[in-house]
């Protein structure tokens, strides 16, 4: 087997690519296809006489468009900070299983399940001005005035934080409980306590997952509509770039802007995501020689 | 054997006097330990022999602190030390999967303890390449545990944990993982080491050859219960009971009913036939009782005085290299194991000498 495969390695294996074709067709026409024909109309200014980066150049001299970029990197940082954060620490408790893993892993699941519209308005219900707590912190007497909460970007990254932490924890979880167990025995009975036990050996295994993690729910987190719109200040403190393309879309009608703001929202995923990538490469150039999960 | 310098300058004063220890534990309901008494004594090597799930890992996991018992106490050098965590323990542990840091090279696997202790880094880099060269893997300071094979990864296990100058060395099936080959030759470094170093170590296995080459004594464990204590030799030759002498390698157990007493032998019934036994104490005449023997001491062919004698069919036939086992099926339901050197024809009709002084008399179950 392995020896048919080393013969054949420069020519096309004509089973592994049927094998593959499904997948790539589903790439090519799901994400490939959409993806250039948007660079081709952002290409495509709305002004005939205009160059073909007019729109690329009026986004970066215009002050109230490319500052949604800022907006949304401030949006999307901390929350995923604070999403990673949390779920490392509850994942890491859980590691070697608690009492009622199964609810409490269904509690801390639930809201993946239900979109985030319903969390949203939840978010408004509870958060809002109006909501609850402020109406309990009220008639308790501990606040004179209500907390705004919601329409800025506190709202916002309540709203994120919820949408994107289970499916952190339930990485982070997977990943730390496929750690080895006798490894944290051993290092305790090398004199290893429970701090030194997550510093010296358990984190810098986790590490890699821990990074991975971090990208995939900053690039989502970049990505933020709906909540930013429902919760946030649409105008003003939570303009991100996803609202920025929306409106020039279907408020301005100039699919071509549009479309050029998607790009650069894309490249700004893709910048991110090579940053990330670089610095887990660094981080873990020693792991990955000699680990491989077992 | 000349001390190595790797433990040079501080003799083998560090180990233990004596652990003692009887403890309890509990699973939910189901007990896994049954006041499971110990002693071990300084420089000692104690395994602990079972099938799996006879508790003898769990006895191991309580003495190092990894698992807290449920009742009972133990003492080291008679100070109460179970409420000791495991990191303050002061013992070495070498595990069945070796538990190597995959993310450390293989020094600063072995440097790993002593850099908690915040030693000096020219000390730790001396006692590290020592340490290294005890367990014959000089040079390979560099490697990850990924690039090592199995028998080099428990090597560096032994020295992580020999490393810190262990009070007591614990072996947690150390050699399971490792093949056939691989596995005796591991067996014989790490008798070399306790010989070597002279610490007190306990050592867990499934593996009667490994328990029988390395022990000093061997604790015999049975669903959380002890069979039997002893000496590599008395637990080989003298089983106390049926579970032990059949760990032991006894494969065939003849149900019989013991008769007269004479002259240090007694008369035991066995499907209409009296063989005889060496006697032993506390039987009567009369009861019901086991006869072990191993099948490499039936001997073929008749004995002279024709006492002990059976008679059989070969129905299986075992090729073992230089010998062969065969099942006989004797009169009756009655099945007997023998070995031989001699080649076995199956279907042959054989005269078996079972020797008197070979059968271990044991309680019926």
């Amino acid at each position: 087997m392995a020896r048919i495969r080393s013969d054949s390695r420069s020519e096309l294996d004509l089973v592994a690519i049927l094998c593959l074709a499904p997948s790539l067709l589903y790439v090519l026409a799901m994400f490939v296809y959409p993806f250039l024909y948007g660079i081709y109309i952002s290409l495509q200014p709305k002004k005939r006489d205009a160059g073909i980066f007019s729109n690329y150049v009026a986004f970066f001299n215009d002050a109230y468009q490319y500052n949604t970029i800022k907006t949304t990197f401030m949006l999307a940082l901390p929350t995923t900070v604070a999403v990673v954060l949390v779920a490392l620490f509850l994942a890491y408790g859980m590691r070697r299983g608690i009492w009622f893993e199964r609810t409490i892993t269904t509690i801390l699941v639930l809201p993946i399940s239900l979109g985030v519209v319903f969390l949203s308005e939840g978010i408004l219900g509870f958060y809002g001005h109006n909501g609850w707590l402020n109406q309990l912190l009220l008639a308790a007497g501990l606040i004179q005035n209500p907390l705004e909460l919601t329409h800025n970007s506190i709202g916002v990254t309540f709203s994120l934080f919820m949408q994107n932490f289970p499916f952190c924890f339930l990485m982070l979880l997977g990943y730390i409980s496929g750690i080895d167990p006798s490894l944290e025995s051993s290092a305790r009975m090398l004199g290893a306590g429970p701090w030194t036990i997550f510093r010296r050996v358990m984190f810098p295994l986790i590490a890699p997952g821990l990074i991975i993690a971090f990208a995939l729910v900053f690039v989502m987190s970049f990505a933020v509509f709906p909540s930013a719109v429902m919760v946030g200040q649409p105008a003003g403190s939570t303009r991100t770039i996803s609202i920025a393309a929306y409106q020039q879309a279907f408020e301005q009608y100039d699919m071509s802007y549009a479309s050029a703001i998607a790009v650069i929202m894309g490249l700004c995923q893709l910048a991110a995501l090579v940053v990330i990538v670089l610095v887990r490469r660094r981080m873990t150039i020693a792991t990955t020689m000699g680990v491989g999960k077992r | 054997m000349r001390p190595s310098r790797a433990y040079a300058g501080r003799g083998m004063a560090d180990s233990i006097d004596k652990l003692q220890m009887s403890i309890t534990k509990r699973y939910g309901g189901k007990v896994v330990l049954d006041h499971f008494p110990l002693e071990v004594g300084g420089r000692e090597f104690v395994t602990f022999l079972g099938p799996s799930g006879c508790g003898k890992s769990t006895a191991l996991g309580i003495i190092a602190g990894l698992v807290p018992p449920s009742d009972g106490e133990i003492h080291l050098n008679g100070r109460r030390i179970d409420d000791v965590s495991p990191e303050k323990r002061g013992f070495g542990m070498v595990f069945q999967n070796y538990a190597l840091f995959p993310h450390l090279t293989v020094f600063g696997n072995v440097a790993f303890g002593l850099s908690l202790q915040k030693r000096p880094s020219a000390e730790i880099e001396q006692r590290v390449r020592d340490m290294l060269g005890l367990v014959r893997l000089a040079g390979y300071e560099d490697r990850y545990p990924g690039q090592l094979s199995g028998g080099q990864q428990q090597r560096v296990a032994i020295a992580r944990a020999l490393e810190l100058h262990p009070r007591l060395m614990l072996f947690d099936e150390p050699l399971s993982n490792l093949d056939a080959k691989l596995r005796v030759e591991m067996r014989a470094e790490i008798k070399q080491l306790h010989a070597q170093l002279g610490l007190t170590s306990i050592y867990v296995t499934h593996d009667q050859a490994e328990a029988l080459s390395l022990s000093d004594r061997i604790v015999v464990l049975r669903e959380g219960v002890l069979m039997q204590v002893g000496t590599p030799q008395e637990i080989h030759d003298r089983p106390k009971n049926v579970f032990v002498a059949d760990f032991m390698g006894f494969r065939n157990f003849l149900d019989v009913t013991l008769g007269k007493e004479a002259g240090g032998m007694i008369d035991a019934g066995f499907k209409g036939q009296i063989l005889q036994a060496r006697a032993r104490d506390s039987f009567r005449p009369g009861e019901h009782a086991v006869l072990a023997i191993r099948p490499e001491d039936v001997r073929l062919g008749k004995s002279g005085d024709g006492v002990n004698v059976l008679r059989g069919k070969v129905e299986l036939v075992e090729y073992l290299g230089r010998e062969q086992e065969a099942e006989i099926a004797l009169n009756g339901d009655a099945r007997l194991w023998v070995r031989s050197h001699e080649k076995l024809v199956l279907g042959e009709m054989l005269d078996l000498t079972l020797p008197a002084d070979k059968f271990v008399l044991l309680r019926r179950e």
